[in-house]
């Protein structure tokens, strides 16, 4: 059909954006911000029934310099913040982050003056996974759906284009406060 | 000769990918510069001020490097003797121990001007 079939076998064609996207995902260290129980969720991901060394993962850098992914598994209250951005702010792009578990993704259950209400006041977030504490499971599954995403991230200027094709859709979204759900 | 050549040529290939990669991370990755990452780790908070004009250190390390110098000459001396003393026999036996006295009074000297006190 294309050029690939008049090829010799053994010599296979892609693009720089999606060998740039599968390097990205493939080798994908985590820095943990293990702060609560949703750390204990984080640490069996990385045990070896829910291996994480699978997806590369198996190293958590305890240094912001040598990770991709920032992975807030717990509560983070406002004390915690400013220590929550530096790290943010010392990791090498590209960088993304995981809001992990209900505390991470909304303040969760602590709907108080001490917690910070959803991380994404502090950090850009990437992937929220809501759970009191989500399962391992759960964490592989939006780990997966944030590989997918890293893979299908476009570079240079076509990067700028999807950020802005993506925040029009944002911008036109319903905001969560309208949202009346099950909360009626 | 002609045996070694792919390795030969494998082994330049991973050279020059690990060289390349290295030299073109910064001229075609972008530059996000923030000021903390450029500063210093300490968990996540503002590192400790460093001292002024990068920290002063103990005079006390002077002496203690000097001494160092002097009886490592000595040991540098003193390992071919160990290797080769049972060629050497008596005479070398006796010239040694002449050396060390020697040494040996540079070390009493030291040990007892309180060169040895660390305070």
């Amino acid at each position: 059909m294309g050029i690939e079939e008049k090829l010799p076998s053994g010599v296979l064609l892609s693009t720089v954006e999606g060998l740039a996207g599968y390097m990205r995902k493939a080798s994908f260290w985590p820095a943990t911000f293990g702060l609560a129980c949703c750390a204990i969720e984080m640490m069996t991901f990385g045990a070896p029934r829910f291996d994480s060394s699978r997806f590369g993962m198996e190293v958590f850098r305890p240094s912001p310099r040598q990770a991709d992914l920032m992975i807030v598994a717990g509560r983070v209250s406002n004390k915690m913040a400013p220590v929550l951005r530096q790290i943010y702010d010392q990791m090498a792009g590209p960088k993304y982050v995981l809001a992990m578990g209900v505390c991470a993704s909304s303040g969760g259950m602590f709907n108080n003056y001490a917690i910070v209400q959803g991380v994404d006041h502090v950090v850009p977030v990437d992937m929220y996974l809501p759970g009191c504490p989500p399962r391992p499971e759960m964490l592989i599954d939006a780990i997966l759906k944030l590989h997918d995403q890293i893979q299908h991230e476009k570079l240079g200027s076509n990067r700028l284009a999807q950020i802005k094709e993506e925040e029009k859709v944002a911008l036109l979204a319903t905001p969560t406060s309208a949202m009346k759900g099950l909360m009626r | 000769m002609t045996a070694y050549t792919p390795i030969l040529v494998l082994g330049a290939i991973a050279a020059l990918f690990a060289v390349g990669s290295v030299a073109m991370a910064p001229l075609t990755g972008p530059k996000r510069y923030n000021r903390a990452k450029l500063d210093r780790y300490e968990s996540g908070i503002e590192p400790s001020p460093l001292p002024e004009g990068g920290g002063k250190v103990s005079i006390r390390y002077f002496i203690i490097a000097m001494l160092f110098i002097v009886f490592d000459i000595e040991i540098i001396f003193l390992y071919p003797f160990a290797v080769a003393f049972d060629a050497l026999g008596w005479f070398g036996l006796i010239e040694m121990f002449i050396f060390m006295l020697t040494v040996f009074i540079a070390y009493a000297y030291v040990w007892r001007r309180g060169g040895l006190e660390w305070d």
